[in-house]
């Protein structure tokens, strides 16, 4: 057997911010819902935002009936909020009645209905087709008449017409003792329950929206910050219901040069979370101006909220470490937020923050320090706040940059916000304490799917920016400052003595060169002219042997001589001849 | 009977012995209960102020746009316009003592 599919609940958008995701789509179409609180929780504001909403973005006209204020206060009341109520009341889209019930001028005798109220509103529904309808408070009539009993049947009756109109509306009540509304209006309403709440803890209000009941449709069930401020109602969806944003491969710079060699050469993952910690003044505030600086290099919108300096300030003081903010300010690509913490409560905080980037769709987001905001918070709201802040702006695939101001006495890898564990990338600014000098090193402590570098760098603050420079680490631990000047000048001292001798051995070397190939040269002249000298004495011995040959042989002819003796007899003459020369 | 716009007395600007009374009774539609209360007014009103007073009957069903004027809310209501202040009196006016009390012809007890 089929069973037809069951049809959706059909709702309509209150076009409230937030609140429409949360209730997954607004309020049951065609169906009263109540809206409850105390005292000035925000329900008349509530209750007229989503008759505003409906009559200029979805084209469903609306009748607000006010048992309380008058038209004249109402149109002051949302004038702050930015709606025009007299124009859209000229533009018969909305339709005010103000129901004033004294009770000292009316007197009761015998039985009577309500009808004129039905005929009241039936009227001016009809009157400009209203598909939207809000009774605020209605609970003053009980008040106002005095028999309960037909009050109480009366609004039954008043509840089930609307319905039968097909109208949605939402009904305002008052919060009573243990009950949600004074006059257990619930009751009569049934199909969604909508409870606000102001809240003031620690001398900061903060108000706060809760889905008692909504029959027939999944709501999310917390309780959901929300704003009323001159942009209107906002709910804040306070968590992103599930860890599945999508990621990006693409990396962006930190702005700093040495920074991106830290990280693997390219800079942090775009859409990542980054947490720059360290303690009071140690250029916190300058890494995240150098990455917002970097986004808008790029030609990307940047957003930075401030909770501790005036944008002014700021601009001011990056521009001595040689960053023009002001430029980008100037072509509308970045934007500086401050607000001191105690201004507003968390949740403002947080809302303004969601409101300020729906707004500007930045893809780089600097919050300088979410510590301060632990000042108007315990560290579990801080952290909650964050966790659900960090897991929006990763949806939205907005880079952000965290920095958290660390205390001295604190450990140095414990943050006071315990935001660590929800980063992507944690960069630790330490204070390295050594012969009288406090310098700044710079590490990174942990960055997801990052190879990162793993030695702490001495991190300056110059004209030009943040510089990363080498630390020295000797035998006798990390150097920095005028340590590592010091044992910087001695290692170039000591290169220079190395060099100077080996100039010096080089040049005995070629003096040694020269001296031999000099020597060289004049033994070679000497050899020749000896030689030279021997082999003309050579030649002359030579030629003096012959002709003494000759001359022998001229004399034994002479004198006839055998050839046998003609050796032994001319020895003497021989050495005479010798003698003589 | 029919509830209608209904003037008693002439010559409203005569005043005898008291003020005249200008009434306005709004109904909605013609109930059973409306009826009771224009029968119940007009009784008291002859007992009362015969010759100064003016009822007039405003039907909401034929006239919406008039319940906000007066701030109607309960039917019957009826409107003393005058003489001021303006009272309103909500119910069929059974009770003829509470009616008066109404219009302040008899001391509250």
């Amino acid at each position: 057997m089929d069973h037809p599919p069951v049809a959706k609940l059909p709702k309509t958008p209150t076009g409230i911010e937030g609140f429409d995701e949360i209730s997954g789509g607004g309020v049951p179409t065609g169906r009263p819902s109540l809206v409850c609180g105390g005292a000035g929780c925000g329900k008349t504001l509530f209750a007229l935002s989503f008759l505003v909403h409906g009559a200029t973005e979805f084209d469903e006209p609306g009748v607000f009936m006010s048992f309380e204020e008058s038209a004249e206060e109402l149109g002051q009341n949302v004038a702050s909020l930015g709606f025009d109520l007299r124009e859209l009341i000229r533009q018969k889209k909305i339709v005010l009645d103000h129901v004033r019930v004294e009770r000292s001028e009316i007197e009761e005798t015998g039985d009577y209905d309500l009808e004129g109220l039905f005929i009241r509103l039936g009227y001016a529904i009809d009157s400009i087709g209203a598909r939207r309808v809000v009774l605020d408070t209605i609970e003053s009539l009980f008040s106002g008449l005095a028999n309960q009993g037909i009050l109480r049947a009366e609004l039954r009756r008043l509840f089930r017409w609307l319905k039968d109109k097909g109208v949605t509306a939402i009904i305002t009540g008052e919060r009573g003792e243990g009950t949600l509304t004074r006059q257990g209006l619930e009751e009569y309403v049934s199909d969604a329950v909508i409870l606000l709440d102001h809240r003031v803890d620690a001398e900061i209000s903060t108000r706060r929206l809760r889905i008692v009941k909504y029959r027939g449709s999944a709501h999310g069930t917390n309780e959901y910050p929300f704003l009323i401020d001159e942009e209107g109602f906002a709910v804040l969806p306070v968590t992103a219901l599930s860890l599945d944003h999508a990621v990006s491969p693409e990396r962006i710079s930190t702005g700093v040069p040495r920074l991106d060699a830290m990280l693997g050469g390219k800079g942090y993952y775009r859409g990542t979370t980054v947490l720059v910690s360290g303690t009071a003044g140690s250029g916190k505030t300058s890494l995240s101006a150098h990455f917002a600086d970097a986004a808008c290099r790029r030609g990307e919108r940047a957003q930075m909220f401030l909770f501790e300096e005036s944008p002014a300030q700021v601009v001011r003081n990056m521009k001595s470490i040689g960053i023009d903010l002001q430029q980008w300010v100037d072509r509308g690509l970045l934007e500086l937020h401050a607000a001191r913490p105690s201004t507003f409560g968390l949740e403002m905080h947080l809302s303004r923050i969601h409101r300020a980037i729906g707004r500007f769709r930045p893809s780089v987001v600097v919050l300088d320090p979410v510590s301060s905001l632990l000042s108007v918070a315990s560290s579990a709201d801080v952290q909650g706040t964050m966790t659900r802040l960090v897991d929006h702006l990763k949806s939205r695939g907005i880079t952000a940059l965290l920095t958290n101001l660390t205390y001295g006495k604190t450990e140095m890898e414990r943050t006071d916000v315990a935001v660590s564990s929800i980063v992507d990338t944690w960069l630790l600014v330490v204070t390295l304490e050594s012969s009288g000098e406090r310098n700044r090193g710079l590490y990174v402590l942990k960055a997801r799917g990052i190879g990162h570098s793993n030695q702490i760098r001495e991190f300056l603050l110059t004209e030009h920016g943040v510089e990363l420079i080498d630390v020295y680490a000797g035998a006798g631990g990390v150097l920095t400052g005028s340590a590592r000047l010091t044992q910087e000048a001695q290692d170039r001292a000591a290169a220079l003595l190395e060099e100077q001798e080996l100039e010096r051995r080089q040049r005995a070397l070629a003096q040694l060169k020269t001296a031999f190939d000099a020597e060289m040269t004049a033994l070679r002249a000497r050899f020749e002219t000896q030689q030279a000298d021997l082999m003309s004495g050579i030649g002359e011995h030579r030629a003096r042997i012959a002709r003494l040959k000759d001359d022998r042989r001229d004399m034994a002819r002479s004198r006839r001589a055998d050839a046998a003796n003609g050796g032994d007899g001319a020895t003497p003459k021989h050495d005479a001849r010798a003698k003589e020369r | 009977m029919e509830v209608t716009e209904e003037r008693l007395g002439s010559s409203p600007g005569v005043v005898q012995d008291g003020e005249s009374q200008v009434l306005r009774l709004y109904i909605a539609g013609q109930t059973p209960r409306s009826i009771a209360a224009f029968a119940n007014l007009k009784k008291i009103c002859e007992e009362h102020f015969a010759g100064r007073y003016r009822i007039e009957v405003i039907d909401l069903v034929q006239n919406p746009q008039l319940a906000a004027g007066d701030q109607i809310l309960a039917v019957p209501t009826l409107v003393r316009r005058l003489p001021e202040p303006v009272r309103k009196i909500i119910g069929d006016l059974s009770n003829a003592e509470r009616v008066l009390v109404g219009l302040d012809v008899r001391p509250a007890r």
